[in-house]
């Protein structure tokens, strides 16, 4: 039989509410699948759309970008400017075929280690029938 | 290319029993640029910091990654570490593979190689880190406090006391807040008046305390160090250094609203003093109840005045200061009663909020300290008070319990059976939240001394019958429907952020929580620090909070101000936004998301005010072509660590 299919994801953690959370998470001993390599932003405002299409250009098999809760963000409105830009790069990829549940984003606080762990476990489980990312990847 | 060398840590078993540390370092030992590698059962302790400090000088490093714990622990030790060692602190970065890694995984092989991502992650990032240093900005050594109820006054009182100058400023005519309106303070049962009046006479006679009533902040710009504040000063028509208080212009005044001091228990002049004790002791001229300021209109008051001390022409004032501390202790209002119809207020005169029963215990109140029923003036013989009216309620009213109204509500009935022996108080209640030193105590001595009768249940309606109020609830502790005739209800309203407060948090761009009320820093080791650097909270503009709770808070407040204002200088995080002005077109985009105003415009290309840049970097993605980057985490940077993170 042949081996699971592991898919490879690249977490955008703001660092005060989501990064803090995955702390959290490890300081709670949670255990979660370690298919997640978390990169800490300042703010989930600054999670560029060329970060995006970076990540699955060079292989990543889903993306995640994780900021505080609307309103709590560290930086006023940070995150509401990241809401916005995340769902017109959704659109954006689903436009070019990319399957909708290889990119999503999530609010997880400072005290949400729980959420932290569910989110990487859910978001691993859905990527796993996908298979291999190839739509955007450079060298299939 | 850079010299960089990895330093893995043990964390006794912390890392090394998930991650297999030896693997780490050959691995990394093979990534490009890194000259050195190796591992060590606590790099946090000294002879591993030494081990770092040695390597740097031996190997000629350039910089420096420690894989260790969460960069919130021991990212100042290392950067720390790097520079005893002779490099820039931004040559060095924290790869987390404690809590990102080894406490969430189990399987050894998987988490050597998501701790080596994450290792060569932060190899790929330190590498084009730039040498930066801190930026240094003059502080201005004075303070703003806004709000005059206890907490404003002991923050303004404890920086007074460090030396350093204060502005007061207070929305109403008097300071003293809600507090001076109590009438008794639990568990003590002391007057509230008597333990206030001697700090609002200490805080107007201080002389660093420059005092400013019925004046309001319009407007804060700058940053923290220097803030640049303008408060309008309300006209009161009434000269405080003339007016001998002769109280002849309300004798005279033809005018009666409201007192909002008593609460709407008694009328006023349009012409008044708040209370007796008010400081400034002053009568202010409402304008908007005054039928106009001119002789013509009415002008009695002026008139009687023998002193003069009546000006009709007097204008509102804009009062620019300079001050490097904000602290704001802007209190809390009631939550509106008119939201609790089913409750009757406002429908009947006899139902009352707790600070209206704070009125009729008050000596100085409107019935001299007598409880009498607003309707009748008659003694109250059976008074049943409600608590959480509007708190703990998510579907209808607030969500969050307000915290004082168990200690309160003991207290209203305790005072009730003082003034009224053989009356009879009944309350009920959900949860009796009596945490807090000699508080149980205090509850106990209601029920056991006074007699008190406790009702577990909430109540469903209260409406008039023959004079008397009906109250339904039911006692979940029985079963039971119980019915209450009663001469008198006191609702124990939740407590909500002041008036105003919030379109002041928005001015002042402070983070609120979803209930309005202003947000801490961080919950658990911040809670007098607002997410502005700079600003700090007191009191209960933060959360429902108790008296004792105000002071300290207000006292933290101000000693975490004093650190800002005992330093010449201060220093700001240098990893900030910058423009490449050769691919700014200008178009402002920036500009427009920028959280901090830091962003303008100059000479057809934009310009980053490093001092007010927090370096959050919506800009740079907000910005098409990449003309405005953060220092240490460019895009160019990012796509490395992306590239490391997917093992490429």
């Amino acid at each position: 039989m042949a081996e699971e299919f592991e898919p490879k994801i690249v977490a955008f953690l703001c660092k005060w509410c989501s990064s803090a959370g995955s702390d959290l998470a490890g300081v709670s001993r949670m255990e979660y699948p370690p298919n997640v390599v978390p990169i800490q932003v300042m703010c989930s405002g600054s999670v560029s759309p060329l970060y995006i299409f970076s990540a699955f250009n060079k292989g990543a098999d889903g993306v995640l970008v994780s900021g505080c809760h609307p309103g709590d963000c560290h930086y006023i409105k940070g995150n509401y400017y990241a809401r916005r830009r995340i769902h017109l790069v959704k659109k954006l990829l689903e436009f070019v075929g990319l399957e909708p549940e290889r990119f999503q984003m999530s609010w997880v606080s400072a005290a949400e280690g729980t959420k932290y762990t569910q989110v990487i476990k859910e978001f691993v489980n859905e990527l796993k029938p996908l298979g291999p990312q190839n739509k955007l990847r450079r060298n299939p | 290319m850079k010299r960089t060398g990895v330093f893995i840590c043990h964390c006794g078993i912390n890392i090394a029993g998930t991650v297999d540390v030896k693997k780490v370092a050959q691995e990394l030992a093979k990534h490009p640029g890194v000259v050195h590698a190796e591992d060590y059962v606590y790099m946090c302790s000294d002879p591993g910091q030494n081990l770092i400090i040695q390597a740097i000088k031996e190997k000629n490093l350039d910089n420096v990654v420690v894989a260790c714990c969460s960069p919130t622990l021991h990212e100042t030790t290392f950067r720390n570490t790097s520079k005893a060692g002779g490099l820039n602190i931004f040559r060095c970065e924290i790869a987390n593979i404690r809590e990102q890694c080894s406490w969430v995984h189990k399987d050894k092989s998987s988490a050597t190689q998501k701790a080596t991502k994450i290792t060569k992650s932060a190899v790929e990032k330190v590498r084009r880190n730039e040498s930066l240093e801190a930026i240094s900005v003059p502080v201005t050594r004075r303070a703003l406090v806004v709000g005059g109820g206890i907490a404003g006054i002991q923050a303004a009182l404890d920086l007074g006391n460090s030396g350093f100058e204060v502005i007061l400023v207070e929305k109403n005519p008097s300071i003293g807040g809600h507090m001076i309106q109590l009438s008794e303070t639990f568990p003590t049962l002391d007057c509230s008046q008597c333990i206030l009046t001697p700090k609002m006479v200490e805080v107007s006679k201080h002389p660093k305390v420059k005092l400013m009533t019925y004046s309001e902040v319009q407007d804060v710009s700058g940053y923290v160090g220097n803030f640049k504040v303008k408060i309008l000063k309300k006209p009161t028509y009434v000269d405080p250094d003339k007016c001998n208080l002769c109280d002849e212009c309300t004798k005279v005044c033809p005018i009666v609203v409201p007192n909002e001091f008593e609460l709407g228990l008694t009328g006023r002049r349009a012409i008044y003093i708040p209370f007796p004790q008010a400081i400034p002791a002053s009568y202010t001229l409402d304008i908007k109840a005054c039928p106009g300021l001119m002789p013509i209109a009415c002008g009695k008051c002026a008139d009687v005045c023998d002193v003069k001390a009546i000006d009709y022409d007097m204008k509102p004032q804009i009062i620019e200061e300079e001050v490097g501390a904000i602290i704001l202790a802007t209190g809390y209002d009631l939550y509106d009663k008119a939201n609790m119809a089913e409750y009757g207020y406002g429908k009947y005169a006899d139902v009352l909020d707790g600070l209206q029963f704070e009125r009729l215990c008050s000596a100085s109140g409107p019935t001299k300290g007598q409880i009498l029923r607003p309707s009748d003036h008659k003694e109250p013989k059976e008074v049943v008070f409600i608590q959480c009216s509007g708190s703990r309620d998510p579907e209808n009213h607030c969500a969050y319990c307000s915290k004082i109204c168990c200690m309160y509500t003991a207290k209203h009935a305790m005072l009730y059976k003082h003034h009224v022996h053989d009356g009879q108080a009944y309350i009920f209640y959900i949860d009796i939240r009596s945490g807090g030193k000699g508080y149980e105590e205090f509850v106990q001595r209601a029920v056991e001394e006074d007699g008190v009768l406790y009702l577990r249940g909430k109540v469903s309606k209260v409406f008039e019958d023959k004079g008397k109020l009906k109250v339904w609830g039911v006692d979940t502790l029985t079963g039971k429907h119980i019915e209450i005739t009663a001469d008198m209800v006191v609702l124990a309203q939740a407590m909500r952020p002041a008036q105003g407060a919030q379109e002041l948090a928005k001015k002042l761009k402070l983070a609120m929580d979803k209930d309005g009320f202003l947000a801490e820093a961080h919950p658990k080791l911040r809670p007098v620090e607002s997410v502005t650097s700079g600003m700090f909270l007191a009191g209960a503009a933060q959360a429902p909070k108790d008296i004792p709770e105000a002071v300290s808070q207000a006292s933290g407040a101000a000693a975490k101000a004093v650190t800002i204002l005992s330093q010449e200088r201060l220093y700001h995080s240098p990893t900030v936004a910058k423009v490449l002005s050769n691919l700014c077109t200008g178009c402002g985009m920036c500009v427009q998301v920028c959280p901090y105003e830091a962003i303008a415009h100059k000479d057809g290309k934009v310009e980053v005010n490093e001092v007010l840049c927090e370096g959050c970097g919506t800009c740079s993605a907000t910005c098409l072509r990449a003309a405005i980057q953060v220092k240490n985490l460019t895009l160019h940077q990012v796509h490395e660590m992306i590239n490391a993170c997917l093992g490429g």
